[in-house]
């Protein structure tokens, strides 16, 4: 009989989902900690002994000025930097794909630089530059910064894209009577959509997160990590947790919406109900028999 | 062969309005500031800590100092270590949702990254707050009388490490998914045809061909290790600092930026060695980037 | 041709499979005898690969046996079992050099090293690839991996090759030519080969005996004349070849010809086993119809001329029935059917095979593939 085949097969299949589990438990552990800590009634630092269930410190997130700023900052700066490095780096993307030029292997060099090299390096590096050229350091610094390292990731996304890219999508646009700048924005860029998303997307999360950057080049602004840093040497005060789950919800939910078919099935039952109305405008008469077939 | 051939244009004009913003801003504030870096590791600084313009080779010499030293080489452990728990939870674990569970490969792909939204800071002192003495883990080992003070978890190396290796797991994780998931099934059946053993096949057929995974992983956790200060000062608390805190020090309260920067280049040569050895090893950059 | 003494290396007992609630192999019955080359021929979804598999060791039965030389094999891993497969994407390690993926068999049973040079240089030839030994399979063509596959599963000498559509990728003039290595191949190392492809005139060229799978059944296993010349049943009668089929119940029965009565009125075939009241069909391939141009004794089967193409030295004509049936007929080159006039059809009783047509309001007056 194939029992004890089967027997271990199914040995095999459960002590995977065991280990997958534990795995996932450790990554999520911390997670989890910060989560519960967001609810936890206890006042005297370090904040780590668990006192009891409250709302409180969510409360207390509302009148939380400085982090709350620190908040907006990094939001403001993640936006701005993902702008910037999309566009640009879209663009150099199919530049170098399309156009034949030398110095491919120097700009590929140049790179890559951002992505291997250590955080710590970029961070000073960018600092004794801006100190050198007197540049005022805050904002713009941090932009400039954030763009820098976020740029080669959407350059690489786009190029992927690009790698199954098909060129003779384009001919036809244009044999059809597409200038080359329709011929861009009507084919090429839809085309590339996911890539220059995935790129957008990373950029995004990248920059909301980074630290050591950050850290040399903020001047006298706070982003959020940099202000959950500060705390951290104060013990952080339950209200940054409170912040930091309600930032988890928000991407969770996010990333639930995108994925889920909520969405696109919204969308389609607004034009069919559009349609539909439409159709019995148009047909007084058979209106009845339309909206049957429809359904 | 693609079906219809790539053809280059080669009009000067467009491809330089496309590609110079970009290439400028890289030049700006990718190679110059690190041609700053190098040049300052060769400068001084005067009584008031400014930097002065003075050839010395000092701030080398001041690399070779035994406690910095000693640094070097607990960073170096510090990062193998990492790496190699990394690598060895991380490989299991990447075959494990690409191919054993590939029917929900996404959800569990996605569940791996959905972590690193929060930030990672936040994250790290989450494991403070588990692993402090007057923290979840020593709270809860007391009062199943496990033991009856509280275990020194935090402040030591073992802390470190297990910082890095939780904040860097996705960066192992992604390449060898990545690479595992291209395998392809008919091979294993193939090697499982010819008399190979579950073990064999893993050694004989699919690790060599996900070597490239292999060390993309390696690489994009062994480096990042050698700097992320804020997780050895976090967890560590000063016992177990890298090459990352040497650095920063001399750029905060140290006040040397020359010797920072020379700190930095033994950071870019290491740096350098090790992509050179993946590249020569047939390693494919783009998948760094991954 | 295989001995008639060949004893049967595979017994494949009452195997079904299930995948939740898919019933892919039903109760299947089938000997693979020692040297022959069985091909099992069936259509996607027939169950054909998957029976392959089973007997592979990658997907185990839900019920049932396969025994490899006497012993019953479910219960074992693939590297358990004394067979080896080819299968269709070659699955080459593109890690390791041409030699070493032919010696790893070898290799994984610790064969002494220079018996391992020895069995692959050795087949190698065999196959024609001695020069590219030290290649990589990236460097071959899909032709060439094919024979690489190959020789990797026959330097172990297994009981039984099993062979999954192999030569599916490969275009029509190298398929036609290694259709006939693989034969040649097969008589001169005397291996057992268990074949399955959809291709059915690979099946008919190469084998020395095929099974027929369709929906998980098989319908019936033959030499090749016998699968086509006496089908079992309907599926087989139209899925071999060309056929006409006329739909009916058998009236009467004569010693191994019976009457059925048909739309049109009644015609005569060749039967065995059926009894009088069955729905049956009468299944005449088309070299075997015959026509006239006056009406015949005992058929009445009347229609007109439609279509005539000249296929080389073969001329296909398409006759039109009242009832929309389409007659498709098959002579050597001669001069066409009459246009002008009605067209009366018939066979010789012993051209023509009796099968059974249960489900004739599913089948209708079902005629099999185009015309060319």
């Amino acid at each position: 009989m194939a029992l004890k085949r089967q027997l271990r097969e199914k040995l095999r299949h459960r002590g995977g989902i065991v280990y997958c589990a534990i795995i996932y438990g450790i990554l999520f552990l911390p997670i989890a900690v910060i989560v519960a800590n967001s609810f936890n009634a206890t006042d005297t630092k370090p904040y780590m002994s668990w006192k009891g269930f409250t709302f409180d410190w969510y409360a207390k997130l509302l009148s939380d000025r400085s982090l709350l700023s620190s908040f907006g900052n990094t939001m403001v700066l993640a936006i701005t930097t993902t702008i910037i490095a999309t566009v640009m780096g879209t663009i150099v993307a199919v530049g170098m794909y399309r156009y034949k030029f030398r110095g491919k292997g120097v700009i590929d060099g140049l790179l890559y630089i951002p992505v291997v090299i250590p955080e710590i390096v970029m961070g000073i590096s960018l600092l004794v530059l801006f100190t050198s050229i007197h540049l005022p350091q805050g904002m713009l610094s941090l932009v400039i910064a954030h763009v820098t390292f976020c740029l080669p990731f959407v350059i690489f996304n786009v190029r992927a894209r690009l790698d199954g890219y098909d060129q003779s999508l384009e001919e036809a646009s244009m044999d059809l009577g597409a200038n080359k700048l329709k011929t861009f924005f009507g084919v090429t860029l839809p085309m590339l959509a996911p890539g220059i998303a995935g790129g957008a997307l990373l950029s995004f999360t990248l920059s909301i997160d980074d630290v050591v950057v950050s850290f040399f080049v903020n001047g006298q602004t706070m982003t959020f990590p940099l202000k959950v840093m500060q705390s951290i040497k104060s013990g952080v005060a339950p209200d940054v947790n409170a912040l930091s789950t309600l930032i988890l919800i928000a991407t969770i939910l996010l990333v639930v919406l995108t994925q889920s078919k909520m969405v696109p099935n919204l969308v389609s039952k607004l034009r069919n109900r559009r349609a539909r109305t439409l159709r019995s405008q148009d047909c007084a008469g058979t209106s009845s028999v339309n909206m049957k077939e429809e359904s | 062969m693609k079906l219809s051939s790539h053809e280059f244009r080669s009009n000067t004009l467009p491809a330089a309005i496309t590609v110079i913003p970009a290439v400028a801003w890289l030049a700006l504030f990718v190679a110059i500031p690190l041609v700053y870096i190098v040049v300052m590791s060769f400068c001084s600084i005067d009584e008031y800590y400014n930097v002065t313009f003075q050839f010395t080779l000092g701030n080398y010499a001041n690399l070779l100092n035994p406690s910095y030293v000693q640094i070097y080489v607990q960073s170096l452990v510090i990062a193998a270590l990492s790496t190699i728990i990394c690598l060895a939870l991380g490989y299991p674990f990447a075959y494990l949702i690409s191919r054993t569970f590939k029917e929900h490969k996404v959800i569990l792909y996605m569940l791996v990254i959905i972590p690193f939204w929060t930030n990672s800071l936040i994250r790290i002192y989450g494991w403070r707050t588990f692993l402090g003495a007057s923290g979840f883990l020593n709270a809860a080992l007391m009062s199943l009388h496990v033991v009856n003070e509280p275990v020194d978890f935090l402040f030591n190396q073992g802390a470190t490490i297990l910082g890095m290796t939780y904040d860097l797991f996705p960066f192992m994780v992604l390449p060898l998914y990545t690479a595992i998931e291209k395998l392809d099934e008919a091979q294993i059946e193939a090697s499982s045809d010819l008399g190979a053993h579950g073990l064999a096949t893993l050694f004989k057929v699919v690790v060599p061909q996900t070597v490239s995974g292999i060390f993309s992983g390696c690489i994009m956790v062994f480096i990042p290790s050698l700097g992320a200060f804020y997780i050895s000062d976090i967890l560590g608390g000063g016992n177990s600092d890298v090459i990352g805190n040497l650095i920063q020090r001399q750029f905060q309260s140290g006040n040397n930026w020359p010797l920072g920067a020379a700190l930095s280049i033994i950071l870019i040569a290491i740096t350098l060695l090790l992509v050179k050895v993946y590249q020569c090893s047939g390693g494919d950059m783009e998948s760094l980037g991954v | 041709m295989v001995p008639m003494s060949a004893e049967p290396i595979v017994q494949i007992r009452n195997i079904n499979k299930f995948y939740g609630d898919n019933h892919v192999v039903r109760d299947l019955d089938l000997d693979v005898l020692e040297g022959e080359f069985l091909t099992i021929l069936g259509s996607s979804g027939s169950g054909k690969t998957t029976t392959l598999r089973m007997v592979g060791g990658f997907e185990q039965p839900t019920s049932g046996e396969i025994l490899l030389g006497g012993e019953n094999v479910a219960d074992r891993e693939p590297y358990e079992r004394d067979v080896n497969t080819v299968f269709q994407s070659y699955a080459l390690f593109p890690h390791m050099t041409i030699f070493d993926n032919v010696a790893y068999g070898l290799k994984m049973r610790k064969v002494p090293k220079d018996e391992i040079v020895r069995r692959v240089t050795d087949i190698l030839a065999l196959v024609q690839l001695t020069a590219f030994e030290s290649r990589r399979p990236s460097q071959l063509s899909g032709g060439q991996m094919q024979r690489v596959a190959i020789a990797r599963a026959l330097v172990n000498h297994p009981k039984v090759l099993l062979l999954d559509e192999p030569l599916g990728a490969l275009d029509l003039k190298l398929r036609k030519q290694m259709q006939l290595e693989l034969k040649r191949l097969q008589r001169k190392l005397n291996i057992t080969f268990l074949y399955v492809t959809h291709d059915q005139e690979e099946a008919l060229t190469m084998s020395d005996r095929i099974g027929i799978m369709h929906d998980g059944v098989l319908e019936q296993v033959g030499v090749p004349k016998d699968i086509y010349e006496e089908p079992a049943n309907r599926f087989v009668a139209t899925f071999i070849g060309e056929t006409n089929l006329f739909d009916g119940v058998i009236s009467a029965v004569g010693g191994d010809i019976a009457r059925l009565t048909i739309e049109s009125g009644t015609v005569l075939g060749r039967c065995s086993g059926l009894k009088v009241g069955e729905m049956a069909a009468v299944s005449v391939r088309p070299e075997r119809m015959r026509f006239s141009t006056m009406p015949v004794d005992g058929f009445s089967i009347e229609g007109i001329a439609r279509e005539q193409v000249y296929v080389g030295s073969v001329l296909k004509s398409m006759v039109e029935l009242p009832n929309g049936q389409e007659v498709r007929l098959e002579r050597l080159a001669s001069d066409p059917l009459p246009a002008d006039g009605p067209v009366y059809l018939y066979w010789d009783p012993l051209d023509a095979r009796v099968v059974q047509s249960p489900d004739q309001a599913v089948y209708g007056a079902v005629q099999t593939a185009t015309f060319l």
